[in-house]
This record gives structure tokens, sequence and C-alpha cells, in this order.
């Protein structure tokens, strides 16, 4: 159903000035659910993210995607570890994707507060996104990357700096996102938010893909010796 | 001192007594500058914002000369614009040279290295944030320059105005090119000039009084729309 998928990294490497931030990286991106990518901070997990959402570029292998690159880059989406504001309202800020795709302006502030409703901030239509709390800067993040319906959603840490509570507010528009059909990519250091949303784990490590299984797998009977230490808290490189 | 005072009065005076000069050629220098700041921001904001979004060949040479023509002395650049004006000159057969239009142009090429210098910076910044996630969401080269235009217009009012408070004060390149013609190019800074060199002090003084306020209420005026524009949301 999803003319994107499957999705081919092989051999894919990132390097910036002549030091290797990841790769060589085999991967295949495919079926539905969430994925989550975990590892030791600098494992190279935003990196790798946006290496695949075609931010960074390759040094070597490549990425390919079931359609043409062009139709590719505007089924994703991607939510940043530090979500970036546009400075305007954050009603703008939601209108913003779907105005670029020219949607008309009515049928796009309708969409924009609905979603605005969805994640807690209605009557904050009008307020500069740029003066919101953290959490609220999130949620708007990702409402605003799901407000044009990706068939692939890449976040990083989505619940980083969040209270419980909006975690799960956060956790419960995940899951109706994957429920609508949207294929996540996602990763986080909240191992318990790995368990509760996760249908398969890619275990990072020094720039390396170093376990990839199903979450039930992973969690119970890692294979790895570094993923079992990692699991058990310990410190891994 | 006492100059300073009789400059004082003298200004009071001028605006009070409804001085008929004093207003033509207030209304004349405005006139002149606000017609080179609209059309030099035209020019200079929207590339401002193309060299911030956009890599290419000569991108920082282009950086690099805006930079350095924001010190052209404006003197030369009314010879120069005075040389292609003139009746010899290659756009002679227009007419141009001693009108208001050949001091606009003037301005405008004194103004557009500093209006796109500063909004250069601003908007590097800027899309500095901005960066990946336009680039995410596919903005196009067009909407990701007028995005920056748009979200930067505070920054870019504070260019304008610099552009604004060099073109009002400039006075070389306006003598050159206007010829300080009275009841045609004589403008506050030209006035200024020959009245000084009259030896009326306190009449010069009083005009430059008259100048700087002139300035200030510009700058208020513009400062308050934006204010309004926004009002709590920023
Ligand atoms: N712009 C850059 N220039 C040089 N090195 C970089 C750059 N960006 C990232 N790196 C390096 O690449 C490695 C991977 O970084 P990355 O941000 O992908 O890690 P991460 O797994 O997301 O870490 P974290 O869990 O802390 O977010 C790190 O060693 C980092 O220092
Ligand atoms: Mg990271």
């Amino acid at each position: 159903m999803s003319a994107l998928l499957p999705m081919r990294a092989t051999g894919a490497c990132v390097h910036r000035r002549g030091k290797r931030l990841i790769g060589p990286i085999d991967l295949v991106l495919d079926g539905q659910g969430i994925t989550a990518l975990i590892g030791p901070n600098g494992a190279g997990k935003s990196t790798l993210l946006k290496a695949l959402h075609g931010l960074e570029r390759l040094s070597a292998g490549r990425i390919e995607w079931a359609c043409p690159q062009a139709r590719a880059e505007q089924l994703q989406a991607f939510v940043f570890q530090t979500p970036v504001m546009l400075r305007r309202s954050v009603l703008d800020n939601l209108t913003y994707p779907l105005r670029l795709v020219r949607t008309p302006r009515a049928a796009a502030r309708a969409a924009a507060a609905e979603w605005c409703a969805r994640i807690g901030l209605e009557g904050m239509e009008a307020r500069l996104a740029t003066v919101l709390s953290g959490g609220e800067k999130q949620k708007l993040a990702l409402a605003r990357a799901l407000i044009t319906r990706p068939q692939v959603l890449f976040l990083d840490e989505p619940s980083a700096s969040l209270d419980g509570r909006a975690t799960r507010e956060i956790e419960a528009l995940l899951m109706l996102a994957t429920g609508a059909g949207t294929r996540i990519v996602m990763a986080t250091h909240d191992m318990g938010q790995a368990r509760r949303l996760a249908r398969e784990v890619v275990f990072m490590r020094s720039g390396e893909v170093h376990e990839i299984a199903a979450a039930a797998t992973f969690f119970d009977a890692p294979r790895t010796d570094a993923a079992r230490a990692f699991l058990a808290g310990d410190i891994v490189d | 001192m006492n100059d300073l005072w009789d400059g004082l009065i003298n200004a009071a005076w001028l605006v009070i007594s409804f001085d008929a000069d004093l207003y033509e050629i207030a209304a004349r220098s405005l006139r002149v500058t606000l017609a080179a700041l609209l059309i030099a921001s035209a020019i200079a904001l929207p590339l401002a914002a193309l060299l911030a979004v956009q890599r290419f060949r000569f991108r920082r040479a282009t950086i690099a000369v805006l930079n350095a023509l924001m010190g052209l002395p404006p003197v030369v650049v009314g010879l120069i614009v005075y040389v292609f004006l003139s009746r010899s000159g290659p756009f002679g057969v227009l007419g141009l040279l001693f009108t208001p239009t050949a001091m606009i142009i003037a301005q405008v090429i004194i103004i557009v290295p500093l209006i796109a210098s500063i909004a250069h910076q601003s908007l590097r910044e800027l899309w500095a944030e901005y960066h990946d996630l336009l680039i995410s969401m596919n903005a196009g080269r067009v909407q990701r320059i007028i995005t920056l235009l748009w979200d930067g217009r505070r920054a870019l009012l504070t260019a304008a105005l610099a552009g604004f408070g060099r073109g009002v004060g400039e006075v070389g390149a306006i003598m050159i090119v206007g010829g300080n013609i009275d009841h045609l190019t004589r403008v506050m800074t030209t006035a200024i000039a020959l009245e000084t060199g009259k030896g009326n002090f306190a009449l010069a003084l009083g005009l430059g009084f008259v100048l700087i306020a002139l300035s200030i209420m510009v700058n208020l005026a513009i400062h308050r729309l934006s204010q309004t524009e926004t009002e709590g949301r920023w």
C-alpha cells in the first residue's frame, strides 16, 4: 500500500572532514509500525536518520526508495532532536507545510486548528511558537510533521525532555499515525518507550548497525554482548 | 555654545512659523530618501536572502564585494552617476541630471550594499536555524527566500532603517547629481551645506536639528508600525 517502501540502504557511509560518522550501513525498511533506533550517545543515530531522510550526503553507498527520489522526498517527514520552530504563530507553523504543497488557505487553517486541539494547544493558535515550552514545541513539531500525512516519519528523540504525561500524549499520536499507515523510525533513549511502541529494534554502536531484531526478541534475549550490556545499563561505546 | 543655542531657537522658529522653504525641502528630503529606500530594499532584501540560501560559485566573492561597497564614498558614487547622466554620458539623453530622480539613483547605489550586508548577516543566522527543517519539508528556492524574508522581517526593518539613516543624511552624492537647485533639488543636507558656506551658522544648525528630528520621527513611526503588527506575539 505504500509507494515508498521498501527502502534499502546499502553500504551507506557519512564522513565529515575525513572522519567517519556512520557506516557502512545496510538496512531495509519495510512493513508497518515503529522501528526504534537505540544505542549510546554518539553512536550515530541522528546521523543515520538524517542520512535516510536525505539531509546528510552519503560519502559511499546508496539509499533507494521504491519510488523516484523526488517523489520519495515528498512522502517523508522529520522531527528533529531539538525542535525547530518557525518564528510564526502556532497556527502558521502548522499550516506552513500544507501551504508549501499548495493546500488552499481555508483547508490548511481548518486542518491546523484540528491538530492544535489534538495536541492540546487549543487557545494558543495565535501565540508565537518560539515562546512555547519545550514540551509544547515537541508536540507542535510532531503535529507539523504529521499534518501532511507522510508515509514515513523519522523522529529523533521525540520525547527527550518531556514529563510522563506529555510523553504519553506523544506516544498516543504516534500510535494513531501508525494506525493510519505511517511507517515510523524513531531514535530514543527511553527503553520503556521502545518496548511500548516498537515492533523492530535497530541497535547502533560506534557508527554501525550492531544488531537488528524484532522488539520482543531483542529485549528478552539480545544476541550480542554489547546489546546485552547496553540494556543492562552498562557503559557501551 | 551660543551658536548651538541660536540654532535650537532657529529650528523651533522655522517649525512653528511654518516656514514654507523649510517644509518644502524637508518634504523633498523625505520623498527622495523614501523612494530610494523602497527601491533599494526591493533589490537588497531578496539579494540578501538569496545569498543566505543559495550556494553558488561567486557567493563568497559577492558577499565580500557587498561588504566592501558599504564603505563606498558617496562623493565618488555621485561623480560616477554624474558621468553616466551628463549630457555626453551614456544616459545623457534621458535628461535626468539635476533632477530628484538622479538623486534617488545615487542614493539607491549608496544604500543597497548597506541594506544587503546588514540583512544578509541576520538572514544567514535565521537560515542556519531553518536549514534542516526547510530542506526536510522540500521548500523550493523561492519558498525558502520568502520564508526567510517574512520570518526575518524584524531584522530586515533594522537594516532598512540603517539605509534610511545613511540616505537622509547623505550630502556628497546628491550635491553633485542634484546640484542643490532651489525649489527643484534642494534638500535638507544640501541646504545645510549651503547655509554653512554662506556663514549662516544659526540657520544651518536650525536645519540640522530639524533633520535630526525628522530622522527620529521616521524611525519611531516605522518601529511603531511593526509593533502593532506583531502585538504580543514576539
Ligand atoms: N557536524 C558534525 N561534525 C563532526 N562530527 C559530527 C557532526 N555531527 C555529528 N558528529 C559526530 O558523529 C557522531 C554521531 O553523532 P550523532 O549525533 O549521530 O549521535 P547520536 O547517536 O544521535 O547521539 P545522541 O544519542 O547523543 O543524540 C558523534 O561522534 C558526533 O560527535
Ligand atoms: Mg542524536
